[in-house]
């Protein structure tokens, strides 16, 4: 079975640091427990999302700009 | 030509606060929402809800096309902005009187001058209201900046003037710290920049904050007296009063006269509100900005004055001459907002949406509660933290004090973290019952009172 980092928090998820930057990450790229993979902005405020497992990014479930459940799976590990 | 139909491009509590105003002008409403708000409070009480995009404001509160469309397809004939979103946002007010509808608020010119930090601060110079001491504009000779700084007086701020966010900001203390600054100054400004041009202010240390309220027709404008909203975290307010407890009688007469020279001057329509920076010290006062729309401590002022800005916005809005004659508005009274927010103050203010399970709001003489809650909402994510106001009028203000933690006390909203406890902590602190306090007293306070936050008290 796959493995998915979900969104700690409800609100909207950003995969990039800014508008206009390059994503934290991209579908390929390995991932390193603690490595930040996304933003969630929860009433005006942006809290990292951190990985808490590693693997290869297979897919984003979440697109950058998506309003976002608590444990919502945000992207899937192979 | 009177408002027949009023969309309210906004959201939350400033929206039922609006919906209400209008009701009782007997104006219908059209309230334009998110998918995430098609619950909302404001959505039940108005005529008609139009879902004018996805929850990201920028897609929907902050789209002036889906807005405009709304008033097309619903007929509105007016739209009113509230604070915050697209309420100072001049082109969307032009856009707003382009479609052949009202504005309930200043003309896209006025809020084109009072939005810009150069042009207001020259606005202002000119009606003769003070501003902080500083370069008007740009500076780029080291020697000029110099010269200047010796006038103004230290502390001083050096800063970039392409900047923001802080970078390229410098504190001098007196000319020897100037003389070293200032080459760091530039060429941080020109490194992060592009442009090593400086801007300089003086530093006010040790500030109240006061702000005024004017009411203006066009042609005439009236003050409401002033409210003081010191009491800040990450220049947020957090608490607010009317009137200062800080000003003497003159001072308030001097302070309030130039709010109104300055609201003249640019021939202001609506309510508007001036901040001042006021050094208790000195007793001197200075201008910093003007925002031009309804402001959220704006209960306040209706409390101490008992004139309903928010109605009078769409009055004047309509078409009709201030009702009020500088000697019809009377200060009465001492009012004090509480700012109700989903934040746990007991863990460093982390926002908490979530389903308000209970809700019991607090009533007796003299309280207020304007909010977007109701039993069984669920808060959504997307959006500020305000869930509230808690609004009290006492005849002194250590009786407003005394009303507010009474009210504090029979306030429960369940189901998530709220800002009650350090307002409860607020209004038991004897610094701020004596009125003891300035822009940067809270934050201290905080640190210092952080394992109190957390206890709510039942009955004061």
């Amino acid at each position: 079975m796959s493995k998915q980092i979900l969104s700690p928090l409800p609100g909207t998820f950003y995969s990039k640091p800014a508008p206009g930057q390059p994503a934290f990450k991209k579908v390929g790229d390995t991932v390193a427990v603690g490595d930040v993979i996304g933003l969630i902005e929860v009433m005006k405020s942006f809290h990292e999302v951190a990985a808490d497992q590693a693997g290869t990014i297979t897919a984003f479930i979440a697109d950058d700009e998506e309003p976002v459940m608590a444990g919502q799976a945000l992207i899937e590990l192979a | 030509m009177v408002i027949q139909k009023l969309l309210i491009a906004n959201r939350g509590e400033i929206a039922v606060r609006i919906i209400r105003a209008a009701q009782e002008l007997g104006i219908a409403t059209v309230q334009v929402h998110s998918a995430a708000d098609a619950e909302s409070l404001a959505v039940k009480m108005a005529d008609e809800a139009v879902n004018i995009g996805p929850p990201m404001a920028s897609k929907s509160y902050l789209n002036i096309a889906n807005i405009l469309k709304a008033a097309a397809d619903t007929g509105a004939d007016a739209v009113h902005p509230g604070y915050g979103f697209l309420a100072e946002n001049a082109d969307f007010a032009d856009a707003v009187e382009a479609a052949g509808l009202i504005w309930v608020g200043p003309k896209g010119s006025a809020i084109r001058v009072m939005g810009d930090k150069v042009a207001a601060r020259v606005a202002a110079q000119s009606a003769g209201v003070p501003v902080v001491p500083g370069s008007d504009g740009r500076i780029d000779d080291p020697d000029q900046a110099r010269a200047l700084a010796l006038t103004i007086g230290f502390p001083v701020m050096i800063k970039a003037a392409a900047g923001g966010g802080g970078r390229g900001i410098r504190i001098a203390q007196d000319i020897e710290e100037f003389d070293r600054l200032l080459p760091q100054a530039s060429a941080e400004a020109k490194a992060a920049f592009g442009d090593g041009g400086l801007y300089m202010e003086k530093v006010i240390e040790r500030a109240r904050h006061i702000e005024v309220q004017i009411l203006g027709d066009g042609t005439d404008v009236i003050h409401c007296f002033e409210r003081e909203c010191s009491l800040q975290r990450r220049r947020q307010k957090v608490w607010e009063e009317a009137p200062s407890s800080a000003l003497p009688q003159a001072m308030r007469e001097k302070l309030c006269a130039s709010a109104v020279a300055l609201a003249k001057a640019v021939h202001y329509r609506g309510a508007g509100t001036l901040e001042y920076l006021y050094d208790d010290a000195s007793g001197a006062f200075y201008f910093i900005e003007m925002n031009t729309r309804i402001q959220v401590e704006h209960p306040v002022t209706e409390m101490i004055t008992g004139i309903d800005l928010v109605r009078e916005m769409l009055r004047i809005a309509g078409g009709q001459p201030l009702r009020y004659k500088q000697s019809d508005v009377r200060l009465n009274g001492h009012a004090i907002e509480v700012r109700i927010c989903a934040e746990d103050p007991a863990q460093g203010f982390k926002p908490g949406p979530g389903t308000i399970s209970t809700l019991k709001v607090p009533g007796g003489p003299g309280v207020r509660f304007d909010t977007l809650l109701y039993q069984g909402y669920t808060v959504p994510p997307f959006y500020d933290s305000l869930l509230g106001k808690l609004i009290v009028w006492d005849e002194t203000r250590a009786q407003a004090i005394a009303r507010m933690a009474r009210a504090l006390g029979e306030l429960e909203v369940g189901g998530l973290p709220t800002t009650k406890p350090l307002h409860q902590a607020l209004a038991r602190d004897a610094e701020v019952q004596a009125g003891q306090f300035h822009t940067r007293w809270l934050e201290p306070w905080l640190d210092q009172n952080a394992d109190r936050l957390g206890e709510e008290i039942k009955t004061p």
